[in-house]
């Protein structure tokens, strides 16, 4: 008996003191409406106050890129607030260098919206917008990557620059999650996406797109990215990719070669096994249509009984055996850090600036 | 259960049994936020807001609710949700009335549910056997002692800034030994006011 009294008072207890506090929410957590104003003016919304100013952007279609779902743990969602988000919380310190910090750079999920919000949103992120789509094409490309192809039903066209990628949203246990992967169809295909992605054991995202049939709807937001490639057709390109950094290489050569057939690109590869090569034909298919184009595929781990003729070892050291010193070049790197480090440290020997190298580390 | 006024019990439970310099509860938030004197003044008057309600809504529930039911037992973890959630309260206020308060206390503010002193005001009260009205003036004077304390100490702070400390002692440990003196300061209240 006394244990039945016991939890009753203690749960009669807790719910009385959460009613009370919903009730004092109500009260004191109002803030009427405010207004946002993006662009200084550009674009005018209202919202109730009270809530983060990243939840305030996604019901009135904007979005930002965000990976955690707003718990202050990815450090994406950067905003420029430029008067009425108060100071800098210390939730957000970690994430802000000490220049972001001067020019009012917040945490979108962090700040709430109070008062009258004036922000600063770059133009891209104006364009990203909500798909909805459905598998067209879903294939095993090795033993854990696939490639699956969305073709858009609303809206009906995306306009994306090579390299960029958009986030998927996908149901987990504890509520709809964003994973971001690459775009690997070039630009010049504007009414499907498709995307390389690999099985992570236990990942909540892979596992969905995994498990995805040819008709199943999925919703994704983008696109995101900050891969600018250079217009100048003369400016060569130096693409490496390792795994599913695969991605984004695909995208930028066949967008390239589509756009300027004449243009030069080396292609550096890294794998493990002859089991981890795919894309392989495809690429050597573009390459008897474009001379200048180069291909380098390296196996670091060529397991006992794999036959191999090419390039062995990191992809840093073919990078560094194949790429000359001098010309005007960008590079764009997509890899696990390792590599991005070692590939990195390569191509500031062979004298580019790290302004025109771009990367996406992923772990 | 005595018979002390319930002023007496108040003035007591300030000066003479402060809470924070003779029984040292609430030493965390003390020592953290005990720098500055606009800082320490918010940070007291919140805790003096939650004390006086935890205290007298803790007397309630204790005398009408446990008691009767013979579930004494459960006093620490209703005592704590009691807390806790008269904390939230006081964040939701803070934020809405002093947004630039609410970001010097910063994580202190949530963290006074665990600040012992709040507990330790509601485990005596309990102990001591204190009536209604001796329970509210035990609690205002314990919230408004552990003020006093914040204060003292965040004005000395101040001052210390321009004074040269020794270096090994420059800190915490400076505030630790002035917290020690302040201490023996109260001391010398001891045993002009009965509180049992």
């Amino acid at each position: 008996m006394i244990y039945l009294y016991s939890l009753g008072v203690f749960t009669a207890v807790v719910v009385l003191l959460t009613i009370f506090l919903l009730l004092a929410e109500k009260f004191l957590a109002d803030y009427g409406i405010c207004e946002v104003s993006i662009n200084s003016g550009e674009r005018i919304f209202e919202i109730d106050g009270g809530g983060t100013l990243l939840s305030a952007l996604s019901e009135n279609e904007i979005f930002i890129p965000s990976a955690c779902g707003g718990k202050g743990s990815c450090g994406y969602c950067k905003v420029s607030v430029l008067s009425g988000a108060g100071q800098v919380l210390p939730t957000e310190t970690p994430y802000l260098t000490r220049k972001e910090i001067r020019s009012n750079v917040r945490l979108a999920c962090q700040v709430k919206v109070k008062e009258k919000l004036d922000l600063h949103i770059p133009e891209e992120l104006l364009n990203v917008k909500l798909y909805k789509s459905e598998v067209r094409l879903i294939r095993d490309l090795t033993y854990d990557i696939k490639e699956v192809c969305f073709s858009l039903l609303e809206p009906t066209e995306i306009n994306f620059h090579p390299g960029q990628y958009v986030q998927v949203l996908a149901p987990g246990p504890d509520g709809d999650v964003f994973r971001a992967y690459s775009i690997s169809s070039p630009v010049q295909v504007t009414d499907s996406v498709e995307l390389n992605v690999r099985l992570v054991p236990g990942g909540i995202a892979s596992t969905y797109i995994h498990n995805l049939k040819v008709g199943d709807p999925v919703t994704f937001t983008g696109p995101f990215g900050e891969w600018r490639l250079s217009e100048d057709p003369q400016s060569e390109l130096i693409c490496v990719g390792g795994g599913v950094g695969m991605a984004p290489m695909k995208s930028l050569i066949y967008s390239i070669y589509h756009r300027w057939p004449e243009r030069t690109c080396w292609f550096f590869f890294g794998c493990r096994g002859t089991d981890d090569i795919f894309y392989l034909d495809e690429f050597k298919q573009l390459q008897t249509k474009h001379p200048n184009f180069h291909l380098y595929y390296a196996l670091s781990d060529i397991k006992p009984g794999q036959v191999w003729d090419g390039e062995k070892g990191f992809i840093h050291l073919a990078v560094d055996k194949h790429v000359k010193t001098g010309s005007k070049r960008q590079a764009f790197l997509c890899g696990p850090p390792l590599m991005i480090e070692a590939v990195t440290a390569v191509l500031h020997e062979k004298g580019l600036n790290d302004a025109d190298i771009f990367y996406d580390k992923f772990d | 259960m005595s018979d002390i006024h319930p002023l007496i019990i108040l003035l007591a439970a300030m000066l003479t049994n402060n809470i924070l310099l003779s029984n040292f509860l609430g030493l965390c938030s003390f020592l953290a936020c005990g720098k500055q004197l606009d800082t320490a003044v918010g940070l007291g008057i919140a805790v003096v807001f939650v004390t006086v309600c935890t205290t007298v809504i803790n007397y309630l529930v204790y005398h009408s609710l446990l008691i009767p039911l013979g579930i004494e037992h459960l006093q620490f973890i209703v005592f704590i949700a009691v807390i806790a959630a008269f904390v939230q309260l006081v964040e939701m206020i803070v934020e809405r009335f002093s947004p630039s308060l609410y970001y010097h206390l910063g994580i202190f503010l949530p963290l006074i549910t665990v600040n012992c002193a709040i507990l330790g005001a509601s485990l005596f009260m309990i102990i001591r056997d204190y009536s209604f009205w001796q329970s509210a003036g035990w609690g205002l004077g314990a919230g408004l002692g552990w003020a006093l304390a914040i204060c003292l100490i965040a004005g000395i702070q101040q001052r210390l800034r321009f004074s040269s400390v020794p270096k090994p002692l420059a800190g915490l440990a400076i505030t630790m030994i002035v917290t020690g003196l302040m201490a023996l300061a109260f001391m010398g209240f001891t045993g002009m006011a009965k509180i049992q």
